[in-house]
C-alpha cells in the first residue's frame, strides 16, 4: 500500500513509509472521532488493556492449577470457558475456549491459516510470526520443521495435531507439566508456562530455566 | 474466494522467525488501528467476518507485502466506504464532512476498563445436527467466489467428527450480509496422508472447524 521512491535509500523509503501510513491512521481516526463513531479515550483504554492487562499471565495461571489439581483440569478440558471464568479474572473470555492437553503421546499446535484467530482475551495480542506468512502456510503441512524454528524437537512417535481456528472456537493447549515441579504452589509453576507453550511451538520451562527454580 | 489469504499449505514463504521480547505494539499507529477496529464492531458498524472478507479481497499484492495492522487499515478504508460510513472525498481531506451515520452505541473507555466481552457466535438452532462424533464425513469441494471458512487444502478430504461446538452464526452469509443462518459446527479431524498424500506426514493429524454445510457423510 505505500509507494516506493526508488531514488531513496532504504533507510529513508521505509521512514516514509512508516510516515505515509502514520498520516493515513490519523486521518482515519480524525474522521471517525469527529463523526461521533468512535471516542479516542476508548482507543487509549484498549491500547492500555493490551499493553498492561490482559497477555499470556492470565491462562499461565490457568495452566499451573490444572497441572495442581485434577478436578480443575477435568473441568478445563470439558468446558474451557467455564473453567477459566471460574478463576475469576476480569476480562471477558468468551462462550468458545477449548482447552487441549498435551500427553507424551501428543502434541497440539494451534494456527489460523485464513487469518490470524487467535485467543485475544486470554494470550494478549497475537505475536508477529503467528499472523506470518511463514507459520500460517507451514503449520498444516510441515508442524515438525515449523517447531524446529522453535527450536523444539519431538520423538518420531509423537503425534503432532494441528488445530486450524477455522471458526471462532479459539484453542489454548495444555502444556505437559515439567519433571522436577513436584510440590510447586501455583505460583512457581506458573512461571514455567510460557505463551508458545500455549499455542504449541514451544513446551513449558524447566525448572533450571527460571530463577530460584 | 480462493485468494492469497487461505494460506494452508504453501510453499516459500520462509522460515518462521519468532522476536524475542516482542512488544504488543511495534508502532503507535498499530494500537490506534487496532483500538479503532474494534470501536466500530462494539458500536456495530460490522462484523468480525466482514472485516475478514474485505481483508480477503486486498489484492493479492497488496495483501502480501502489506503488514497485519496496514491490512487492517487499508480494509477499514474500503469497509467505511463500502457500507457509508465515510466517503472517498473525506478519506482525501482527511477530516469530516458530513454528519455521520447513526450507530447502534459508542464505545466508552469505561466499557473497555471493565473488561470488553467478545460476543458469542451460539444461535438457535434451525433443526437438528446432521452429524455426531465419530462420524465419518467428507468436506465438499466449493470453491465459492465470496467468504468462507474451508480452507481449500480441506476441501474433498474425508475425517471424522471429534468434537460438536453446538450452532454459530454462520460466516460465509453473515459476510456478505444475508443474515447469521445458524449453523452446527464441528472438529473434523484429518490424517496427514489423507490431506498431502503419500507426502504427508504419517505422525501428524490436522483438524479444521467446519459449519454443516461444508459437510457431506462419507
Amino acid at each position: 500500500m505505500a509507494s516506493h521512491d526508488h531514488d531513496h535509500d532504504h533507510h529513508h523509503d521505509h521512514g516514509s513509509e512508516l510516515s505515509e501510513t502514520q498520516l493515513r491512521v490519523r486521518a482515519l481516526e480524525t474522521i471517525l472521532t469527529e463523526k461521533g463513531y468512535i471516542d479516542p479515550a476508548a482507543v487509549d483504554a484498549i491500547i492500555e488493556a493490551y499493553e498492561t492487562r490482559v497477555g499470556p499471565h492470565i491462562v499461565a495461571r490457568v495452566v499451573a492449577r490444572a497441572w495442581s489439581d485434577p478436578a480443575f483440569k477435568k473441568a478445563l478440558l470439558e468446558d474451557g470457558s467455564k473453567a477459566v471464568l471460574s478463576m475469576g479474572h476480569t476480562n471477558k473470555v468468551g462462550d468458545h475456549l477449548v482447552a487441549i492437553e498435551n500427553t507424551p503421546q501428543r502434541h497440539n499446535m494451534v494456527v489460523c491459516t485464513l487469518c490470524s484467530c487467535y485467543p485475544w482475551e486470554v494470550l494478549g495480542l497475537p505475536p508477529v510470526w503467528y499472523k506470518s506468512a511463514p507459520y500460517r502456510s507451514r503449520t498444516v503441512k510441515e508442524p515438525r520443521s515449523v517447531l524446529a524454528d522453535f527450536g523444539v524437537k519431538l520423538p518420531r512417535d509423537t503425534e503432532i495435531r494441528v488445530w486450524d481456528s477455522t471458526a471462532e472456537t479459539r484453542f489454548i493447549v495444555l502444556p505437559m507439566r515439567p519433571a522436577g515441579t513436584e510440590g510447586w504452589s501455583e505460583e512457581r509453576l506458573a512461571a514455567l508456562v510460557t505463551r508458545d507453550s500455549m499455542i504449541g511451538t514451544g513446551l513449558a520451562k524447566n525448572p533450571n530455566e527460571v530463577a530460584n527454580g | 474466494m480462493d485468494s492469497v489469504h487461505d494460506m494452508g499449505g504453501m510453499d516459500g514463504f520462509g522460515k518462521v522467525e519468532p522476536e524475542p521480547n516482542e512488544p504488543p505494539f511495534h508502532e503507535p499507529w498499530e494500537g490506534r488501528v487496532l483500538g479503532m477496529q474494534r470501536a466500530m464492531g462494539y458500536a456495530g458498524a460490522w462484523h468480525t467476518d466482514h472485516t475478514r472478507y474485505q481483508q480477503e479481497r486486498l489484492p493479492p499484492h497488496v495483501y502480501l507485502s502489506a503488514s497485519y495492522y496496514q491490512r487492517w487499515a487499508a480494509g477499514m478504508e474500503r469497509m467505511l466506504v463500502e457500507r457509508g460510513f465515510v466517503d472517498p472525498d473525506e478519506l482525501a481531506a482527511g477530516k469530516s464532512l458530513r454528519p455521520g451515520k447513526p450507530l447502534k452505541r459508542k464505545l466508552t473507555a469505561d466499557v473497555v476498563k471493565a473488561g470488553l466481552a467478545r460476543g458469542s457466535f451460539f444461535r438457535d438452532p434451525q433443526g437438528p445436527a446432521l452429524f455426531k462424533v465419530g462420524d465419518r464425513v467428507r468436506t465438499k469441494n466449493i470453491h465459492p467466489k465470496t467468504h468462507t471458512r474451508l480452507p481449500r487444502y480441506a476441501r474433498g478430504k474425508v475425517g471424522v467428527i471429534e468434537m460438536q461446538h453446538g450452532c454459530h452464526m454462520f460466516p460465509d452469509t453473515v459476510a456478505i450480509d444475508k443474515g447469521d443462518c445458524p449453523q452446527w459446527l464441528y472438529t473434523v479431524v484429518f490424517t496427514g496422508e489423507e490431506i498431502w498424500g503419500p507426502d504427508g506426514d504419517p505422525s501428524m493429524k490436522i483438524s479444521i472447524d467446519a459449519f454443516e454445510p461444508y459437510l457431506e457423510r462419507a
